[in-house]
């Protein structure tokens, strides 16, 4: 008994020591932590400008990550004036040089998200606090990218988003130092519903098949509203797992369900596995209220196409951005990744390297490399020559207001990326909404 | 029996250093930034309270990052709602995960081996769905339940003024962000790892290691072997609550991606690459992982060609290029290539291998040399733990 007494006592006093280690380590980073305040966090100072790619290496939308890499490292040689300059020479106003941002020669750290908000947001802290990077930019998903704006914004670090398509982040989550240049599920709403009225009339019945995660939800909400704005008729929405490998379970009830429309709200491989498996059921061929069944995906991209094959030949979606297209910003855009990589980048990579370009521009105009100028740099700022047309960084919710293009799987592809055709690039009046009706608040400009 | 608690005690003391000289002997790892540093103390901790249950009682759970996404995600209604208080975050997790463990562990426990976790893999894979998808108004699915600047946050409110900006969880002014938040979390993890000890050399941890060598023969001799487990099962999940709130509180926000079965996978890997029912093991390998995924995962080939610069030219390329496999998104490569041989050459884990060094010197000297006097003890304690 005596023994564990003498234990016990010895444990109090270690005990105590470990606690008199602990304040002293505390305290000095209590105080050194106010002289900071007076600076932005990471300023360079005249050294290299660092700039934080953090995109999904590994999980399910690692396609989309690596082609983002490919076109951030390539936009970094442009802005230090390596290579052809790509849209540097398109971009309308441009204030960039070729020698860096502000003079200072731009450099870059990467992180793997992996396509999970716990992963990115530690690469993201990764990134800041230990590299040094001066923004955090990229992410193939909505779920990171709401998670790592609201970090950059307790960070004091600008973030430029990369592929994220829910209505969150720049709606109901959006931040001050968020900044998306991607589309979203509203514009997607509203950019379709027209075409499809052109293309299947007006008196059709709808069937959606939605994934059950908040992209999907939002995404079906907005063609919900937009066909039923045409006259259609919604007649059931369904939820499916994220991940099924297997849909024939949610494709089989909509054969006698008397619907001739089915919309995929799906993503990704969810995309590539439900539309494959509803042409093998045969909808396409078969006919509903005296009209051949039509399938509709919302949310295209060439690498799902790709996924996809064969069947995406006469589906219609819509997309941010597609390389066939013609305007002198996407042919620099596509020659100069051609030239680099061998094959045309996908919208993932062109909305990453648009981002980056409009970053230094930024900081080229407010002439500082702090924050909160940049950020008023950003807001309300109306360029050109970028792929889009004539494009908005509305100061409101930081969203860039754009031409949408709503696509088509091309039934004679002459190459292996030629996969999509475009039907109509839809005007950005025909798009645009109330800035108020997502709710939501920026939040301040400094940050402490 | 007399030298129990003197080496506890010296274990602890040696752990306690090593934990909270972290942000020193981190730095030429390129480790020592307080996201990670932070990561660490809370993993270490989650694998502590893991190898209670796994590595006393033998029973291999595949759920236990459904507590810690229940912890996470009490933590962060408690910002919400409540305060920014850490404690008080912290006794909600203990709270809720507490509930949750008695709740799965009662039914789990009806069964033993792979039934049991199966049975656990599958609540917490049900949890995850459910967090992800059908209960978004709680949880806010995909996107991660955050803090918003209309939160009610009732007691902090009744104090201050609402500010312009998000709030971050303070202890009576201290930040848990940066270094304190560090601190923070590695106090916590001395006091779990205490406990831990105390657990493991009580009877009530005589009683689960007997569990582990023969349930039935514990049965046998009258013991209702039950309620032990079903004890163990939940202090082993609270740990795992306290981890999740203690994530939440050094960065609120909480996603259902923490509750994926990767995620207790993951636990699983820490606790066998460390050493399975060695005090000290799992923190190692906790360690291990959390250090591949947040540094091996950012070498990219540029850091590769400055790290292989000294090599001549064409040489450096191949090996840059066949070195880059292994690092950035191949680091899963690395860490599976690990385990493989871990496991395979040494079954005890990391712990057996320092312990296998230990003896090697034991045997070249008769006098113990100074440096591997830690491996050594803690190389005593799992042999005892795996009596």
């Amino acid at each position: 008994m005596s023994n564990i007494k003498n234990g016990v006592n010895r444990r109090k006093v270690l005990k105590g020591a470990t606690a008199g280690i602990i304040t002293a380590g505390v305290a000095p980073t209590i105080f050194t932590k106010g002289a900071w305040a007076q600076e932005f966090r990471n300023d360079p100072k005249g050294g290299d400008v660092i700039l934080g790619f953090n995109v999904p290496q590994t999980g399910p939308y690692s396609d989309e990550g690596a082609d983002e890499l490919r076109a951030y490292t390539l936009a970094v040689k442009h802005l230090n004036g390596e290579g052809d300059g790509g849209m540097l020479n398109t971009m309308q106003p441009s204030n960039l040089k070729g020698n860096g941002i502000l003079g200072q020669k731009v450099t870059y750290v990467t992180g793997d998200t992996q396509t999970k908000s716990d992963a990115a947001r530690d690469s993201a802290r990764r990134m800041i606090e230990r590299d040094g990077a001066l923004i955090i930019t990229g992410g193939s998903s909505s779920g990171v990218a709401v998670a790592v704006q609201a970090l950059c914004q307790e960070m004091g670090t600008i973030f430029m988003a990369g592929l994220t398509h829910s209505d969150d982040t720049t709606g109901k989550d959006k931040k001050r130092y968020g900044f998306r240049h991607f589309f979203n599920t509203y514009m997607t709403g509203a950019a379709l519903a027209p075409v499809l009225k052109d293309e299947y009339g007006s008196d059709r019945v709808a069937y959606h098949l939605t994934s059950d995660y908040n992209w999907g939800y939002t995404q079906q909400r907005a063609i919900k509203d937009a066909t039923e704005a045409i006259g259609w008729r919604t007649e059931k929405t369904v939820l499916t797992p994220v991940g099924q490998g297997d849909f024939s379970q949610y494709i089989t009830p909509i054969l006698n369900s008397g619907a001739d429309v089915i919309i995929l709200n799906h993503y990704g491989k969810d995309m590539v596995n439900s539309l494959t498996q509803s042409i093998q059921f045969g909808l396409r061929d078969r006919q509903a209220n005296g009209k051949n069944i039509e399938i509709v995906v919302p949310l295209f991209s060439r690498l799902m196409a790709q996924g996809a094959g064969e069947n995406i030949k006469g589906i219609l979606g819509s997309a941010n951005w597609n390389w066939s297209l013609q305007d002198e910003g996407s042919k620099a855009f596509v020659k100069s990744f051609g030239a680099e990589y061998g094959f045309p980048p996908s919208m993932a990579a062109h909305t990453c390297y648009v981002q980056t370009l409009l970053y230094a521009d930024a900081c080229e105009r407010a002439g500082t490399l702090y924050p909160p100028e940049v950020i008023k740099a950003l807001e309300g700022h109306k360029f050109d020559g970028m792929g889009n047309g004539a494009t908005e960084y509305r100061a409101e919710d930081h969203q860039c207001f754009k031409d949408v293009l709503v696509v088509r799987g091309n039934a004679n592809p002459t190459s292996q990326f030629d996969l999509l055709e475009v039907v109509q690039e839809v005007p950005r009046a025909q798009v645009e909404y109330d800035a108020s009706i997502f709710g939501g608040e920026l939040g301040p400009y400094e940050v402490s | 029996m007399f030298n129990i608690p003197k080496k506890d005690a010296i274990t602890f003391v040696l752990f306690a250093i090593v934990v909270l000289t972290m942000p020193i002997w981190l730095t030429p790892f390129g480790a020592s930034y307080p996201a990670l540093l932070q990561k660490f103390a809370i993993y270490a901790l989650l694998a502590v309270g893991y190898n209670l249950l796994f590595g006393l009682t033998g029973y291999l759970s595949f759920g236990h990052a459904a507590f810690l996404g229940v912890g996470s995600y009490a933590a962060v209604w408690s910002f919400k709602l409540l305060s920014m208080n850490p404690v008080l975050a912290l006794s909600f997790a203990i709270l809720f995960s507490g509930i949750f463990a008695l709740a799965i562990g009662y039914i789990s426990l009806r069964r033993s081996g792979i039934y049991f976790s199966i049975l656990t893999l599958a609540f917490a894979q049900m949890s995850y769905k459910l967090a992800y998808s059908v209960l978004s108004p709680i949880t806010h699915g995909e996107t991660g339940l955050q803090l918003t600047l209309q939160d009610p946050r009732a007691i902090d409110l009744m104090f201050i003024e609402r500010g312009s900006s998000l709030p971050t969880s303070n202890l009576f002014g201290i930040s848990m962000s940066g270094y304190s938040g560090f601190y923070f979390t590695a106090i916590i993890l001395l006091i779990g790892f205490f406990i831990a000890q105390k657990i493991t050399s009580s009877p009530f941890g005589m009683m689960l290691k007997g569990i582990k060598s023969n349930e039935n023969r514990m049965n046998y001799t009258g013991f209702n072997t039950k309620p032990y487990m079903l004890t163990v099962f939940v202090i082993s999940g609270i740990y795992a609550g306290v981890a999740g709130g203690l994530l939440s509180i050094t960065d609120p926000l909480a996603g259902a991606e923490r509750m994926q079965w990767t995620a207790s996978g993951e636990l699983v890997l820490m606790t066998i690459l460390g050493g399975v029912g060695t005090l000290i093991g799992p923190v190692i390998g906790a360690w291990l992982i959390k250090y591949f995924e947040n540094i091996f995962s950012a070498w990219n080939e540029s850091v590769l060609h400055g790290f292989f610069a000294f090599l001549p030219d064409g040489f450096e390329d191949i090996v840059v290029t066949i070195s880059s496999k292994f690092v950035g998104e191949g680091w899963h490569l690395t860490l599976g290539l690990m385990f493989v041989l871990v496991v395979v050459f040494l079954p005890g884990g990391i712990m057996e291998g320092a312990r296998r060094i230990g003896t090697m010197f034991k045997n070249n000297k008769d006098k113990k040399p100074k440096q591997t006097s830690d491996s050594e003890k803690q190389s005593s304690d799992s042999e005892k733990g795996e009596g």
